[in-house]
């Protein structure tokens, strides 16, 4: 006969072997849509271009390399090139800026909607949501139509007599701006809304009735109760802008380019797929490191809640 | 008992408060005008809805009166936005900073009012001692106790040295004994600072025990002013007696008047004397309010006579109740002592004397 304790070894093990189980479907997915094509571009980024595009099964480090190097046609030695480095820096100057402007133009947003009476506000909701159900690529040309020289601002502004020569915006920064900021407001908007929702307005009143005045108040007691939903949205702007790709397309044009635009090259035109994995992959880098650098400093300033 | 002359603190007049438009209009206060001395500890009393939270929103500032007038020690203080007003207020779920540890908390109404550090750091520490929570400065306010919230929004309130703290039903939110507690140390650190407070409450015992003068409210509208022994005593209308302790009304024929006092003839065909409520008019019926522990049970005649209906057991009095010959219920309270039953038993033919100090004649 089985010891008591031969007994609950055995039944130790089932429980282990079940929990496996369970958890097996769980795991698989994770690993095929997030892990498995992750490990396909590490991979890639190491081998060398085929004449075509796709890739020759042969390990090089040319596609790491030309990040921020370029081969010499002639003599194949490596120099430094900032090409690469000034469109990363741009991507994330811009997507920086983009973070800003979603969050002065979000922020009394989200505060009027959270202000509203109960019942008002699922309309306010509905209506920042809405841009959400049409394309992407439409709203970015509903810009265009807005800004471009035969547009309507242009148009107003010749008509009333203020300018005679349209006003270049179109595959300018600011054209890139005022996109990426419309295209990105929402998502600003909605965790602020959630987070502003949740304040006690009697905290609020407690500010002012303890002499703090408007601006006081804002600085001393609104921001610091929003600010888990001031980092959310903050982390939901800029990492997408990072990587835009549709925006700068249209609105900047093809000097203004992004990250996005540039690794979409190398998978197209460039037929270069090792570079632009290694470009992704150098993208997910600084996005880690900006989101730790960030959520690290607003951790340090503040203190967290509790 | 005579009206203590004094300087007032806060001065309403005629203040009028409107919610809403046109159809769905509801006034939350009927023109109110009282008057608050300084160094009082003022409460205003009624249950929820009857304006006494909008009246003390209005002196805070949080609102803006529709009609009237508010003096602070002489000024209209009515148009002023709250951070303007040295008024602080202790609200009813403390209303904490949660991003804020304790002394930062004492010291923020401080550090709006632009004090040097070394200033805002002295008095906040001085805070912390008369709350008794010097060991507790640095803890985040999530970190400790409802009592102890509720010593630091008191804390914080105080720090400011304000003409006036206002105090929103501060004690709700706490169980029966940390009440109690909570009851002394307010009282302890209205007199250590001899600042005025005025307290709302919908609990009346806590009115009582507390207050040097309390104003009654309903329905948007004071219906009296008065020391805690005015109010219980000498109500004047029948919502003030109904709402503050237990009272037996009787209607009574009032067949003259003289000496301050009525003659009412009750529907027994006794006649009693009874003080008259402020404001009195002479007419022909009125209600009369006796108080269940002035009216005395006995076997034979008395100026009621009915049946003993119920026989309550309440530890430090039993209460006796009533059906009078008139059909009218009456409660009489009687003191118990330790050897001896109440004397009576359910179904007895007894008679009530009313004492000659203890009918009161209502306004209305």
């Amino acid at each position: 006969m089985a010891s008591a304790e031969e007994v609950a070894k055995d039944a130790e093990r089932r429980e282990i072997r079940d929990r496996w189980l369970l958890s097996a479907p769980a795991l698989i997915i994770i690993f095929l849509a997030a892990t498995g094509p992750l490990l396909i571009v590490v991979i890639y980024s190491f081998l060398t271009p085929g004449p075509y595009g796709d890739v020759v099964w042969k390990f090089s480090t040319d596609g790491w390399l030309s990040v921020l190097m370029q081969r010499d046609i002639f003599d194949d030695t490596l120099a430094f090139a900032d090409a690469h480095l000034s469109i990363f820096w741009r991507s994330a100057k811009l997507s920086f800026l983009t973070t800003i402007f979603t969050l002065l133009f979000g922020f009394p947003t989200a505060y009027f909607i959270a202000t509203r009476p109960a019942r008002q506000r699922n309309i306010w909701l509905f209506l920042i949501t809405i841009p959400f159900w049409t394309n992407l690529l439409i709203r970015t040309f509903a810009i265009q139509e807005v800004i471009r020289n035969e547009g309507i601002v242009n148009t107003v502004l010749i008509k009333l007599g203020i300018i005679s020569q349209p006003i270049q915006m179109m595959f300018t920064d600011f054209a890139l701006m005022v996109g990426m900021t419309y295209v990105y407001l929402p998502l600003m908007v909605l965790p602020l809304y959630a987070s502003m929702e949740k304040i006690d307005f009697r905290l609020v009143e407690a500010g002012y009735d303890l002499y703090a005045n408007r601006f006081q108040v804002l600085r001393r007691v609104i921001i610091p109760l929003v600010k888990p939903g001031i980092v959310a949205g903050s982390i939901l702007v800029f990492i997408p802008a990072l990587g835009a790709y549709v925006t700068p397309r249209v609105l900047g044009g093809s000097k203004n380019m992004m990250l996005g635009n540039l690794i979409e090259l190398q998978f197209g035109q460039g037929r270069n797929w090792p570079l632009g994995s290694a470009l992704s992959l150098s993208l997910m880098a600084i996005v880690m490191v900006a989101l730790l650098l960030y959520v690290r400093s607003v951790g340090r300033r503040g203190g967290a809640h509790g | 008992m005579p009206e203590q002359p004094g300087k007032s603190a806060i001065e309403v007049r005629g203040v009028r408060k409107v919610f809403g438009t046109g159809d769905a209009q509801v006034a939350a206060l009927d023109t109110v005008s009282v008057s608050i001395r300084e160094n009082e500890f003022f409460t205003l009393l009624g249950p929820s809805g009857c304006g006494k939270t909008t009246l003390l929103r209005l002196i805070a500032g949080f609102d803006f009166p529709s009609a009237g007038e508010i003096l602070l020690h002489g000024q209209d203080i009515a148009p002023l936005p709250p951070f303007k007003r040295p008024v602080n207020t202790v609200f009813q779920n403390y209303a904490l900073f949660p991003h804020m540890t304790v002394a930062e908390n004492i010291g923020f109404g401080l550090e709006m009012l632009g004090k040097p550090k070394a200033e805002v750091k002295a008095r906040v520490a001085e805070m912390l001692k008369l709350v008794k929570m010097e060991a507790l400065s640095n803890r985040r306010t999530s970190q400790i106790s409802g009592g102890q919230q509720q010593r630091v929004a008191l804390a914080r309130a105080l720090a400011p040295q304000p003409k006036v703290l206002l105090l929103d039903e501060p004690l709700s939110a706490l169980d029966f004994k940390l009440r109690k507690e909570m009851q002394i140390e307010l009282k302890r650190l209205q007199h250590e600072t001899g600042i005025t407070f005025i307290f709302v409450t919908h609990d009346q015992e806590e009115a009582l025990t507390m207050s040097d003068r309390i104003a009654v409210m309903s329905s948007g509208k004071i219906l009296q002013v008065g020391t805690p022994w005015d109010i219980y005593d000498k109500p004047a209308e029948r919502f003030v007696a109904d709402f503050i302790g237990e009272t037996n009304f009787l209607t009574a024929a009032i067949t003259g008047m003289g000496n301050g006092k009525a003659r009412a003839t009750l529907k027994s065909g006794a006649t009693i004397d009874a003080t008259v409520a402020e404001g009195f008019q002479p007419k022909d019926n009125a209600t009369v309010v006796v108080r269940p522990e002035h009216a005395k049970l006995t076997s034979g005649k008395g100026d009621l006579s009915g049946t003993v209906e119920n026989i309550v057991y309440f530890g430090t009095d039993t209460h006796i109740q009533v059906r009078l010959d008139s059909s009218e219920a009456f409660t009489v309270r009687q003191q118990n002592t330790r050897s001896a039953g109440c004397g009576f038993e359910r179904g007895d033919k007894v008679g009530i004397s009313i004492g000659n100090d203890a009918a009161q004649v209502l306004r209305d």
